[in-house]
């Protein structure tokens, strides 16, 4: 059973949303590492990049298979994780500790559109 | 029955009654009669050995092999020495029947073997990483330059026309439906045009490819060409001869970005154009998208060092559509013959096999142009290739020196009509002086 | 003990393993002619080892790997079959492996003949009209053949068709090739037996399809029996068919991709037509194709003009050329002197014994492995691992022991639809003794995964290395030796 937190907006493909304020951290969800394997590289965009929802944000790299991250919302990129570059498998250790990216938001209203802790957790049950 | 078969008509009974069948013709039931071939294949029936050795001694009697004649022909594949050792090794059953080293335990020799390949390519090229393979220079080229686009994210890419005419065609097909645009630098005097490369360098080129020693021989300054690329923030792609790097300034040293190249000279004999050795080592910056397959150093459950392939993310058995490129099958085992080679020549044998054919064909060039007879085409620095102009045309000069047993140089007017009756020609370290001076003598007759 | 040495650690200064003839222009110096700024400065940090270490060392390097002549590789879509010894003999004679591809046709009439006449050959047993030998594997085939349908649109100035669709099944390379020319992908659905989902199929063609490529067995091993009807659904929606010739070993003289309505095909000579893997190439992946798309092939071709043969570069629709000179000569070769040797007759009792080897399996199999589809399989058969579901155990782990019994594993987690999948090809170059030792050791380890599960989690025990740590090997990329 993996593990899914309080307080987080999700989404279909994985990923964890966290506000604070007019910025959302951004990461993947104890189910996508479980299921990637030993993470191994991590791809970032750049500070100051500007993402639309539903676009490529980066790639994570296990030793079996690629995940192409996507955007849940839309933002101007304002921090990377750099731990992730020499320390990949943080992400594996601690999947909601450890942040892929963080942006400003867009628009505040895209969050609707997210998943809840129940939602997510009916959604795993059912691809399980 | 047939000797490959060994199944006797007891093994097809006692198997088919597993199976719950009568017949093997019951196995294709799935397929509709309507598609199913009527009768035999329209082929000649099985033979055996005897019968194939007699049909393979008439075909074999049509060919005169470079043994036959002296070579003097290059052009993209040479008469380099190869080692005796070589044929030996590689055609140990256990290298060349194994299979690609997903199961890492036990495919250590495969694994070991090509990462000495690459530890050498590295040290040779003075690059970070080399890849296993390529299927050869031209697709290695064309693959070079779509990881520079990829990269830079930008569309355009520069080719000088003294790239050879092969990996120019090949770049031209396999760029033809990629989003990315090729556009040729003109060649000047027998080496890269730097007036017209610059008037072509733009903030969308992503790369420049530059071969060296380029296709007539010539040794290029690339130096000044490489400041230009970088100050476009474009990556600089060699195409080179490996023969050579024991002598020349390394890919490394000049600061290349991206190095393919033909690895045939490096132990691999000519094979009719193939299989040969296309080979890609690049900067540490550029490994993660890298085409081809990697092989990396590890240990195992016990801490013993051990090899694998790595940075599988990237290929196609993962990434399917987003993969870097579509290779799967390379060229392994002549990879493991080009490191063979490297390790029977070692340190002191690159450099005077370099050095050797670099002077026999200064020497040759010397004494074929004493007369004036041939002049040379150009007054440019070259490798162990250089081009003369004749009197006649080169085709007439062939035969005529093919009567006396002598395989004569490329025949330049075939690409590039503008150059006259021009001959390339190549001399390696596999060739004695009295060849030569035969050659200069029957040359000067003819 | 295994041998462990890397050639760099035997390296002494001053010791050789050549001889080259003695430097007779001593008095003439590189330097004469070169100025320093294009000579190398860098050292060239190479071995300096004995003939004997380098014999040495890449003997008892070799004696690491598994392969065919020392084992069964029931590997699903590689078919592992015997490369044939006369193959090789007739590869190293120097009058075909000593020819300059640059030296006059009269002089190359024999070579020239062998690729006609592979050719021909692949034109008959595929059934189709024209065929190229240029492409270096069965992806750079997939390539071609792709650029061949593009390039067919473009010709008829219908550039509107920009995707090909791929079944959920494939193999990696074909999105991978799709990608490469320059193509969207569009993946249909399979059903559980690995056939297309036709319902899928007619919801996405459309006036923007070029194609569709399938593999016929499917990786499933299975017939697709409903070929004739998706070749006709794609072909009135203007597209054209694509043939991945991997799984061909099913089906030699028994049904031709031609008959069962392709338009373009590749095949894989390192896998049908017994030429060496190599440890991962070199390979020859030929494409053939009808009568419509052939005037696109890549140039040269070999044609024959009365008694003699000769390099046709006049095709002047054609793509390009792919490959440096005329393709991987050597390989196609070996593939020539084996349809000699095995003839309509061998070819199509390959198939037969193929396809009879691999249902054995699956039947004698099948109580213990729980068969992804239980019908009468092709050449091979998938497994969705273990028949008693097992969450301890997983298919690695079942492939890791089949290694401690001196066997290589199947093919594993492929196809991607089939959970854990074992995917087994015995092929038809093996006894019925050795299929039962493997049947026999399969159902050892699935017994040892219910009573001992800790012997599988922990194989393999005896090889010279066991369970490499790749995600050390990705995340602390050592990719070369580097001195100390």
């Amino acid at each position: 059973m993996s593990n899914v937190l309080a307080g987080l907006y999700y989404t279909k493909d994985h990923e964890w949303v966290r506000v604070e304020g007019d910025k959302a951290y951004i990461g993947i969800t104890d189910y996508a590492q479980h299921s990637l394997g030993s993470i191994v590289y991590v791809e970032l965009p750049s500070v100051g990049d500007e993402i639309d929802m539903d676009d490529n944000l980066g790639v994570v790299e296990s030793v079996k298979a690629a995940s192409d991250i996507v955007m849940p919302v839309s933002g101007e990129v304002v921090k990377i994780n750099e731990d992730l570059e020499d320390n990949p498998e943080l992400i594996n250790e601690a999947p909601y500790d450890n942040h892929l990216i963080a942006v400003t938001l867009k628009d505040a209203g895209e969050l609707e559109d997210l998943l809840g802790k129940e939602d997510y957790e009916a959604f795993l049950a059912e691809e399980e | 029955m047939h000797p490959y078969l060994p199944n006797t008509p007891e093994d097809d009974k006692n198997m088919l009654d597993v199976i719950g069948l009568q017949s093997t013709e019951d196995l294709f039931q799935s397929i509709p009669e309507n598609l199913r071939v009527k009768g035999d294949l329209n082929l000649p029936k099985s033979k055996s050995e005897i019968e194939v050795r007699r049909m393979v001694s008439a075909l074999a009697a049509k060919n005169e092999s470079v043994d036959e004649m002296v070579c003097f022909l290059g052009a993209g594949s040479y008469d380099h020495y190869i080692p005796s050792i070589i044929k030996t090794l590689v055609s140990r059953s256990e290298f060349y029947t194994a299979y690609t080293p997903y199961q890492p335990e036990i495919s250590q020799g495969t694994l070991q073997s090509v990462f000495e390949y690459q530890s050498m390519m590295c040290a040779l090229t003075g690059m970070e990483v080399s890849n296993v393979s390529m299927y050869d220079a031209p697709t290695a080229a064309a693959e070079g330059v779509i990881l520079a686009s990829v990269q830079t994210k930008r569309r355009k890419i520069l080719v000088s026309e003294t790239v050879s005419p092969e990996t120019k065609s090949v770049l031209e097909t396999y760029l033809m439906y990629r989003e990315v645009d090729l556009e040729f630098v003109k060649e000047k005097d027998g080496v890269t045009d730097v007036e017209d490369l610059k008037s072509k360098l733009c903030k969308d080129t992503a790369g420049v490819l530059l071969q060296y020693p380029n296709f007539y021989g010539v040794i290029e300054n690339v130096k000044e060409m490489e400041a230009l690329i970088h100050e476009n923030k474009s990556l600089l792609l060699m195409s080179v001869d490996p023969i050579a790097l024991p002598i020349l300034k390394s890919p490394g040293e000049l600061q290349a970005d991206i190095v393919v190249g033909e690895g045939q000279a490096l132990g691999q004999n000519l094979n009719y154009g193939g299989p040969v050795l296309g080979f890609m080592a690049a900067t540490k910056k550029l490994m993660r998208k890298m085409p081809g397959r990697i092989v990396g150093e590890t240990l195992d459950r016990e801490g013993k060092r051990a090899f694998v392939l790595t940075l599988q993310a990237r290929e196609q058995h993962i990434r399917r559509f987003k993969a870097t490129s579509n290779i799967c099958s390379d060229q392994t085992l002549n990879s493991i013959t080009a490191a063979i080679y490297m390790a029977t020549l070692g340190k002191q044998g690159m450099k005077e096999v370099a050095t050797q054919s670099f002077k026999k064909a200064h020497y040759t060039f010397m004494e074929l142009t004493k007369s004036g007879k041939f002049k040379p085409l150009w007054q440019k620095p070259f490798f162990k290739e250089f081009a003369i102009l004749c009197p006649e045309s080169v085709d007439t000069i062939n035969e005529k020196l093919r009567a006396q047993g002598i395989l004569g140089g490329f025949n330049l007017r075939k690409i590039n009509d503008s150059l006259g009756d021009a001959m390339l020609i190549a001399v390696t370290e596999n060739r004695s002086l009295e060849e030569i001076d035969r050659f200069v003598k029957i040359m000067e007759e003819i | 003990m295994a041998y462990e040495k890397l050639i760099f650690e035997l390296s002494k200064p001053g010791r050789k393993s050549y001889a080259l003839p003695e430097d007779t222009l001593s008095d003439m110096n590189v330097s004469d002619y070169l100025g320093s700024e294009y000579l190398r400065e860098e050292e060239l940090d190479f071995p300096e080892v004995s003939e004997l270490e380098v014999v040495r060392h890449y003997t008892l390097l070799s004696k690491k790997n598994y392969s065919i002549d020392s084992g069964f590789y029931p590997l699903g879509s590689c078919t592992m079959k015997y490369n044939p010894k006369i193959n090789e003999e007739v590869a190293a004679n120097p009058k075909f492996a000593r020819l300059h591809p640059f030296q006059p046709e009269e002089t190359v009439q024999g070579a020239l003949e062998v690729m006609y006449e592979v050719q021909e050959s692949i034109k008959e047993i595929s059934g189709m009209d024209a065929v190229t030998l240029q492409p270096a594997a069965g992806a750079h085939g997939e390539l071609v053949g792709l650029m061949l349908i593009k390039k067919y649109h473009e010709m008829r100035k219908d550039t509107k068709r920009n995707k090909i669709i791929v079944p959920d099944s494939a193999h990696g390379t074909n999105p991978a090739s799709v990608a490469v020319a320059g193509f969207d992908v569009v993946e249909v659905a399979s059903h559980k037996d690995g056939s297309v989902d036709i319902d899928s199929l007619k919801s996405v063609l459309g006036d923007d399809i070029a194609g569709l490529m399938l593999t016929n067995p499917s990786t499933l091993g299975l017939f697709e029996k409903h070929i004739k009807e998706i070749a006709d659904l794609v072909h009135e929606a203007g597209g054209l068919l694509y043939y991945d010739g991997a799984n061909m070993n099913a089906i030699m003289g028994i049904v031709r991709p031609g008959d069962m309505g392709f338009d373009v095909l590749h095949y894989n000579l390192h896998k049908t037509f017994s030429t060496p893997h190599g440890g991962g190439g070199p390979g020859s992946g030929p494409v053939a194709c009808k009568a419509n798309l052939a005037e696109y092939l890549p140039v040269p071709v070999v044609e024959k003009k009365e008694e003699s043969f000769y390099l046709n570069y006049g095709l002047k629709d054609s793509i390009g050329k792919v490959k440096n000179f005329y393709g991987n000569f050597g390989v196609v070769l070996r593939a020539y002197i084996y349809m000699l040797s095995m003839g309509h007759d061998g070819l199509k009792a390959a198939s037969t014994n193929a396809v009879l080897n691999a249902n054995y399996m699956k039947e004698s199999l099948k109580e213990h492995y729980k068969v992804a589809v239980d019908e009468t399989c092709m050449h091979e058969v998938v497994f969705a691992g273990l028949k008693e579901k097992n969450s301890e155990v997983s298919t690695l782990d079942v492939a890791k022991r089949i290694i401690d019994y001196g066997y290589h594993p199947p093919t594993m987690y492929f196809p991607l639809i089939v959970e854990g999948a074992l995917m087994v090809e015995p092929t038809e170059t093996e006894s019925k003794e050795t299929l039962d030792a493997y049947i026999h050791i399969m159902k050892e380890i699935a017994r040892e995964a219910k009573e001992d599960p800790s012997l599988l989690k922990n194989a393999p025990h005896d090889t010279p290395v066991r369970r490499l740590d790749e995600a050390l090997a990705a995340r602390q990329l050592v990719l070369q030796w580097t001195k100390e």
